[in-house]
């Protein structure tokens, strides 16, 4: 027994002493991101509609015109040099760069436009629908763009304003692909989508090293790229679902990077020293809603009342420091047309007036349904709390994503607490969400979170969403989105709370991470390691 | 009388060798298994409250676009005939394609099995070598220091959360002494050196004779696969030591102290012989729930494994790969209850 207890010691401390040495920088050449990637469902720029997708897409494909690393609130030229646009026949023309390759080290063409733009109207993806809103189908898209030569002309169906439509040709499903290359990896006339779920096929600063799903998602340079070879040879996206083993990678050097940890785990690198904390404003706001199918949420004073018993500043300053800010407004702060005025403060005696002289009787019993993460459920938790104080009370419902997301299309919910990040970053996206619902119906469907909500905007709303839309004048058409912010906030049964904020741990020594206000903005390519 | 003939044609049919029989049953005896479970594991998922097209195409989706999902995953025909043409596939080996990565369930399962696999085997070895000698000394200085420890170490192991004690496990061991790997397989700059050829990157390691490669991939599966151990450990001694305590006081024992036999080959050759088979359930069932993969360790040490991937399809009404899963882990039973009857055999000549 003695000898066996001996060699249990004996090869338990071999063991240790085998595997002490670990200790290992990461390279200059190199950044590792420790980050939870396994929101991917799929990386083909034609079906990728998730936030991890979306900075791989950013990464390894470019647009005609985007908002480029270098300032990401700027639409600048991309893979066109030029564009002109008329208004009149609806029409926009591009000139393309005639010293991009793609990956393959094929040329770019205009053909690949063409194709790029057809393989994701006739493949009918998630985020399909953002390029289908300039009247394009896979009937009409060969007519509605076309080429010669270094010429791309687009044409469109509808009132739009011209930044509108050069806000979706800057979105993530107007990425140009290596048609060559994609068609001739095409299997069943899946227009090589299963192919491109495991390569990349643009011309990006970045091409695809290896991804394999909820593990891996590595990314080499691109030394050809029209804009210059990045300074990281690879970028490694090592996926970690937990925030305090992220926190622990990076504090030992492990990780140049670590992208999801909590207010908490943030506060925690406080002390440490090589390693900093940067900040991001995000374009999602997250807001609470009343279903109109609800009887006793339909009074316009329930609503307006709802707006005085949040706990902005505190909940802002509390529980989600750093994470969140106050904004009570559909377009998020930092972006032309946003309504930065916070009217609305925690005022329960002023609510309950509210109420009161509305004669709605208290208290009002209505369940809030809410993604069981972290913050948010301490999110409805304060929620709770609060609202209580003004006579209604909440009963939280959590559930998973998917949950949540069928019973609100199903418009089966009483309130729910919720985000909304805009799909393209022009002020329609949110604008349509917030302002507009083209029918009520049941079997009308439409995302919006009107539509959701079962609320018919008052007739002059849904008008002006449509003009703002379709207006022409830049400065005129932002003071229609003011405006139609201020009519939301008196009149939709919506409580606008906060503008989501990002926080990027990384060692001291990255520097040039760009991280715009949605993931399509955040760009490796400047990262440099001093 | 009819019956009678009847019977009698059914024993001639019936005289067939007996291993035949036996297989014939064993087969279809876990066919109706495997055909239960994927049963209900299918209706499980058909009545969640999740839509599953919308794990697919997002909640922005337009409405052509998820009725062309909607009907691709063939939801607008009735539950039964969706689980026939699901039967129909599996039974080609086609267990579909993930909706949540758009990848054949084959595909990930050969990815994420292997994970699991060495990590289980590794905590298994780690609960069984320390576990049963905790066991049975345990047993046979029952009420000393030793037996006390093991008591202690048994109920930390089985009321400590996983979770908390992994988190521990990293910050001490990861994060203050460096003596570990942090999360993840094998270090970023390991990954994908040696060629794939089982999954297990221990076994492809050692294959390809790359041992920076073996000795970093210890460092990283090393702290896991204890706390996984550790578990199993608490269990398997604690049944050791019940087990041997009902053997120590039989008549038998006695009867071999009496005649003189050291306490050595009391405890090992006589009463530990007869606790094998016993044994042979409780590491079985220990191990089998470890290849179901554990989803909190899986989480915290970023262990691409089967636990968290059933899980997380499960909760996205990914039904393809929850019913891919459902499979393996149903297979991994019924090979485990195949492997313990045939040990039973070896160590007890009775059940032969």
């Amino acid at each position: 027994m003695y000898q066996f207890k001996n060699s249990l010691l004996a090869a338990a401390t071999a063991s240790l002493i085998a595997v002490m040495p670990l200790y290992a920088q990461t390279p200059n050449n190199m950044l590792v991101v420790a980050q939870n990637i396994d929101d991917i469902v799929t990386i083909d720029p034609a079906s990728a509609y998730e936030f991890s997708s979306g900075e791989y897409v950013a990464n390894t494909y470019d647009t005609l015109v985007r908002y480029d690393a270098l300032d990401t609130t700027v639409l600048a030229p991309a893979l066109a040099t030029d564009w002109e646009v008329d208004a009149a026949a609806k029409t926009v023309t591009f000139t393309l760069r005639d010293d991009v390759t793609f990956h393959s080290g094929n040329p770019l063409r205009g053909e690949d436009v063409v194709g790029s733009w057809t393989r994701v109207v006739s493949l009918d993806k998630a985020p399909a629908f953002i390029l289908t809103q300039l009247g394009w189908t896979p009937e009409n898209i060969e007519d509605m763009v076309t080429a010669d030569g270094n010429t791309v002309t687009v044409k469109y169906e509808g009132d739009f304003a011209p930044s509108f439509v050069l806000n979706v040709l800057a979105a993530r499903p107007a990425s140009i692909v290596d048609m060559a290359t994609v068609m001739a990896n095409e299997v069943d006339g899946d227009m090589g989508h299963a192919w491109m779920n495991r390569n990349s096929a643009g011309t990006g600063p970045f091409s695809l090293g290896t991804y394999r799903p909820a593990d891996i998602l590595s990314l080499d340079a691109n030394a050809d790229y029209y804009q210059g070879a990045p300074a990281m040879e690879r970028v490694v996206i090592q996926h970690n679902p937990e925030g305090a083993t992220q926190r622990l990678q990076l504090e030992a050097g492990d990780v140049d990077m670590a992208k999801n940890l909590d207010p908490g785990q943030i506060a925690g690198l406080a002390d440490v020293d090589g390693v900093r904390v940067e900040t991001y404003p995000q374009a999602a706001v997250h807001w609470v809603s009343f279903n109109q199918k609800t009887e006793s949420l339909t009074d316009p004073a329930v609503w307006e009342a709802a707006r005085y018993l949040v706990d902005y500043e505190g909940m802002a300053d509390g529980m989600l420091k750093g994470q969140m800010k106050v904004h009570q407004a559909f377009w998020p702060d930092g972006f032309p047309g946003a309504l930065t005025e916070t009217p609305f403060g925690f005022d329960p005696e002023k609510a309950k007036q509210i109420l009161a002289d509305a004669g709605v009787e208290t208290p009002i019993n209505v369940t809030m349904d809410v993604i069981s993460a972290p913050t948010f459920v301490e999110m409805a938790q304060a929620l709770q709390a609060s609202f209580a104080q003004g006579g209604i009370n909440l009963e939280i419902v959590p559930g998973t994503g998917a949950q949540v997301i069928t019973k609100y299309r199903a418009r089966t919910h009483e309130a729910m607490m919720l985000y909304w990040g805009p799909d393209f970053m022009d002020p329609h996206s949110n604008a349509k969400a917030f302002a507009f619902n083209a029918d009520n119906s049941d079997d009308k469907y439409a995302s919006t979170t009107t539509w959701r909500n079962a609320w018919m905007p008052p007739a002059e709303m849904n008008e002006k969403t449509m003009a703002a839309l379709a207006e022409q004048d830049a400065d005129k058409r932002l003071t229609m989105y003011l405006e139609l912010q201020q009519e939301t906030q008196a009149e939709a049964p919506f409580v606008i709370m906060f503008q989501a904020i990002k926080q990027v741990a990384m060692r001291d020594n990255v520097q040039g991470f760009v991280n715009g206000a949605t993931s399509d903005y955040v760009f490796y390519r400047l990262v440099e390691k001093e | 009388m009819a019956l009678t003939e009847g019977s009698g044609k059914g024993r001639e049919r019936a005289s067939l060798p007996p291993w035949i029989k036996t297989t014939a049953l064993t087969i279809g005896s876990i066919a109706m298994t495997m055909l239960g479970l994927l049963f209900v594991t299918f209706i499980i998922g058909r009545v969640m409250p999740i839509d599953p097209v919308l794990a697919i195409v997002g909640e922005r989706a337009s409405q052509s676009t998820y009725d062309a999902v909607f009907l691709e995953l063939g939801l607008d025909k009735p539950l039964v005939v969706q689980f026939g043409y699901y039967i129909w596939d599996v039974l080609h080996l086609d267990f579909g394609t993930s909706l949540l990565n758009a990848r054949p369930v084959s595909e990930d399962i050969a990815r994420v099995f292997p994970a699991t696999l060495e990590l289980a085997t590794l905590g298994i070895v780690i609960g069984i070598v320390i576990g049963v000698p905790l066991g049975v000394i345990a047993a046979a200085r029952k009420g000393s220091w030793i037996d006390q420890v093991a008591r202690v170490l048994a109920l930390v192991g089985y009321s400590m959360p996983i979770f908390w004690l992994g988190l521990m496990g990293l910050l001490i061991f990861y994060g203050i002494l460096g003596w570990v790997g942090g999360p993840g397989r094998v270090g970023i700059f390991y990954v994908d050196v040696v060629p794939s050829v089982t999954g297990m990157i221990l076994v492809d390691a050692a294959l390809d004779g790359n041992w920076d490669v073996f000795k970093n991939a210890f460092s990283h599966i090393i702290l896991p696969a204890s706390l996984l151990g550790y578990f199993s450990l608490a269990y398997i001694s604690r049944m050791t030591r019940s087990f041997m305590l009902e053997q120590l006081s039989a008549e038998y024992i006695t009867t071999a102290r009496v005649k003189g036999m050291s306490e050595w080959d009391v405890i090992w050759k006589h009463a530990f012989k007869n606790i094998r088979v016993q044994l042979i359930t409780v590491i079985a069932l220990s191990y089998a729930n470890l290849l179901e993969g554990s989803v909190l360790t899986e989480i915290i040490f970023s262990w691409p494994g089967i636990g968290s991937y059933i899980t997380t399809a499960l909760l996205s009404a990914d039904m393809n790969a929850v019913l891919g899963g459902t499979v393996v882990v149903g297979l991994i039973f019924i090979l485990l209850n195949i492997l313990s009857d045939l040990l039973y055999k070896v160590f007890d000549p009775r059940a032969k």
